[in-house]
């Protein structure tokens, strides 16, 4: 790898009331890669994406995202080179798959036909049929919601992608064919993506790097296979074991 | 196109929004042009009346005149009257003294008519009949017993009385008149007004409290006992007027002193009743003074009940419209502050409590308390606008409160999703919150709409008309009749408002929220 990683946490820290805190942590998130943050409930997974989209600052450390520091006064700029997809998908109610989609495309006043095109890509990518398109949010299934909700992340080619537990809510059929259409999904477009999920099956199945998180430290990165042989620590070893596949069993 | 059809919804906000506003505009300059003499009266026959006789007066020595039926009591005509609003009303001496000059002795004409002056304020002499309280009795019962005077009443221990819960309570009333007249252990009851006089007709009671013009006095065939020893104070009717009133107009208002007297008042006020026409009424004052003809004579003509020239549908009409002009502007106004105070609002913190908070008081004042409150304002007064502004301050707190907690109640998933797109704030507000909260803030909208339309009743309290005038007056005879032909447009204009916004919820909140 020679190129700069395209994000860089360096140093963060957050405390605040009411949301899981984060203690110095570093992060590199590196071009075409998956990274996979994972750990139990409130060890600060979903504090971390949300400090990256700029959902909260920093009490301290930097964030660098393409080698410039993260700026407030810019970060709508820097919103529209990511792509974000929550749990439950995010998608507005009030508006059909279709707008939902295409709303920053409208909002920044891209050409029409371009938008088009994308969409119909957009909805080969992610395997969501078109005829469905003018379908509001209520209207479709969990699944159909999240496949919505990728495109909408998708549609201004974003750099990065975060998705915070994006299958959490989804039952294991629907789950395992869209895990298989993101696998696909991120190699075909060469994704940056950083992806949270407290799965571990999940994170080896689509990360190329696993981080596992717990009390908002970064416990040990590396791979599956890394982890499970050369555990950093005690934890880790639970962790893992706590999250045998039905093959151990 | 589809996808055009949000942009529309947002549109349509808009254009409900600021489309009003320059209507409004030209309605209020509407309300200012120039005036002819203003006549106001107190809400209550006797009241109209006279209103109605100093108007008729007026027109008579070509002096354009209007009279503001109805604006209220005495503080609100009173500061009306200062305040310019109106020019002149009729008042009484006793209530002058007590209420207006605050004094606790009773005083002459010319110690009054002096005490006004120094406030800018000329008072006619009296117009020759003296409304005070008085008991009365039934002339059949009376008669026999030989009852001529309240001192009479001392003979007769075993009489029922039924008195009014005001005349009761009252400082000049009940307890210093039974010291006064040394009436032992009488049998007294609290009874209202209106049902007293059946009770004396059944004989459920003998003695009644009374004002001494009172229409029933006729009607029942009362003798109202004398007050030998002059314990009521003395309440001749006059008119106040500003001393800055032309002068022809306040010559015409000073030649119908001595003219009224109390049993030409009385049957006044028994035929205002009868037939729940004050002009009509009026006119009898004027056919029956001095004049070529009898007075029997167009006593029986009146009777075809031809209304003044404004039959009963005209009357619907202009009530009707006036009330949704109230309920109307007062709802704009509402509207326009409301949901940008919601907004901010829902944004927490201490201007969000103070925001909720302000609303929340003003909806526990008494509407008629708000009412008194505003007319005292240099811009308010006795006009349309207060009303207005009193409706719209009663509307406020639905608007805001659903405002704030329909943005409230975004998912936080929603909200930050909006935010990291990266569409820039009015954008998020416009596009993704306020239509997601719109069925909440229509909801407001709807419970303020249909607040309003009750409460827009009260308008006619300061003379802001509405479907309050025949309710009031109606209240005021005591006629169902009249009451409700105010009550049942008002109730059916509710229905149809609700109706609209349920309509207008369709057209509103979007599509994919209705699923």
């Amino acid at each position: 790898m020679t190129a700069d990683p395209l994000v860089q946490l360096i140093g963060i820290s957050k405390t605040f009331a009411g949301a899981a805190a984060v203690h110095e942590v570093d992060i590199s998130i590196e071009h075409g890669k998956t990274t996979v943050l994972i750990g139990p409930s409130g060890c600060g997974k979903s504090t971390l994406l949300r400090l990256i989209i700029g959902l909260l600052e920093p009490d301290s450390g930097e964030i660098r995202f393409d080698g410039a520091p993260l700026h407030t006064g810019e970060i709508d700029r820097i919103r529209h080179r990511i792509g974000y997809v929550i749990q439950e998908g995010g998608l507005f109610p009030h508006l059909t798959a279709r707008r939902n989609v295409l709303l920053m495309a409208r909002h920044l006043g891209r050409a029409e036909n371009e938008t088009v095109s994308r969409l119909s890509e957009l909805c080969a990518l992610a395997r969501f049929p078109e005829n469905l398109l003018d379908r509001y949010p209520l209207e479709l299934s969990g699944g159909q919601r999240q496949r919505v909700s990728l495109m909408r992340a998708l549609m201004l080619s974003p750099e990065l992608l975060l998705l915070d537990e994006p299958l959490g809510a989804l039952d294991p059929l629907v789950r395992a064919a869209l895990q298989k259409d993101l696998k696909e999904i991120f190699a075909r477009l060469n994704q940056t993506a950083l992806l949270i999920t407290h799965d571990l099956a999940e994170a080896a199945y689509l990360g190329n790097k696993i981080i596992l998180m717990n009390e908002g430290r970064i416990v040990q990165q590396g791979l599956l296979t890394e982890l499970r042989e050369k555990p950093a620590s005690e934890f880790v070893t639970t962790f893992i074991n706590a999250q045998r596949s039905l093959a151990v069993l | 196109m589809r996808i055009r059809k949000a942009g529309r919804q947002e549109r349509a906000f808009r254009f409900l929004l600021f489309s009003c506003v320059p209507a409004f505009l030209i309605f209020l300059s509407g309300s200012l042009s120039a005036e002819p003499v203003v006549i106001g009266s107190k809400k209550f026959t006797e009241s109209y009346v006279l209103g109605e006789i100093a108007k008729r007066t007026l027109n008579d020595a070509n002096i354009p005149a209007e009279h503001r039926q109805g604006m209220g009591g005495t503080i609100i005509l009173w500061q009306a009257l200062q305040g310019g609003q109106i020019d002149a009303y009729p008042e009484y001496t006793g209530t002058i003294v007590q209420e207006i000059l605050k004094s606790t002795d009773a005083m002459a004409g010319a110690v009054i008519a002096e005490a006004l002056g120094k406030r800018g304020i000329g008072m006619t002499k009296p117009l020759g009949f003296n409304n005070t309280y008085a008991l009365v009795m039934l002339r059949r019962r009376a008669d026999p017993l030989g009852i001529r005077t309240i001192s009479d009443l001392r003979k007769h221990p075993d009489l029922k009385f039924g008195l009014t819960h005001e005349f009761l309570d009252r400082q000049d009333g009940w307890s210093p008149l039974v010291v006064a007249y040394g009436l032992s252990s009488p049998n007294v009851a609290g009874i209202d007004h209106a049902l007293g006089y059946d009770a004396l007709r059944t004989g459920q009671i003998d003695v009644k409290d009374a004002y001494s013009t009172d229409a029933k006095i006729a009607q029942y065939d009362l003798v109202v006992l004398a007050d030998d020893q002059k314990f009521f104070p003395r309440y001749d009717a006059v008119f106040l007027y500003r001393l800055s009133m032309n002068e022809k107009a306040i010559a015409a208002l000073r030649g119908l002193e001595g003219k009224i007297s109390e049993g030409t008042m009385t049957r006044l006020n028994a035929e205002a009743e009868r037939t729940k026409d004050y002009s009509q009424a009026a006119s009898l004052f004027f056919d029956s003074s001095p004049g070529p003809d009898g007075n029997s004579t167009r006593l029986t003509s009146r009777v075809s009940r031809s209304r003044g020239g404004e039959n009963l549908g005209h009357k619907l009409v202009r009530w009707t419209t006036r009330h949704l002009e109230l309920a109307g502007f007062s709802l704009l106004l509402s509207i326009l502050a409301g949901v940008p105070l919601g907004i901010w609002a829902s944004r927490g913190g201490g201007i969000g409590h103070l925001i909720l908070g302000f609303a929340g008081v003003v909806q526990t004042i008494p509407s008629l308390a708000l009412l008194a409150l505003l007319v005292p304002l240099p811009f308010f007064g006795i006009s349309v606008r207060t009303a207005i502004v009193a409706l719209f301050l009663y509307g406020l707190l639905p608007i805001v409160r659903n405002t704030a907690t329909g943005l409230q109640d975004i998912p936080r998933g929603l909200r930050e999703s909006a935010i990291a797109l990266g569409l820039n704030p009015a954008a998020r507000l416009w596009q993704i919150y306020l239509p997601i909260a719109s069925r909440s803030i229509l909801a407001g909208i709807k419970t303020s709409a249909v607040i309003n339309i009750g409460t827009a009743t009260l308008a006619a309290l300061i003379g802001a008309g509405g479907l309050g005038e025949p309710i009031l007056s109606g209240l005021n005879l005591n006629d169902h009749a009249t009451i409700l032909q105010g009550a049942i447009p008002a109730a059916i204009l509710a229905l149809l408002v609700q109706w609209f916004f349920d309509l207008l919820d369709r057209v509103l909140i979007p599509k994919g929220l209705r699923l």
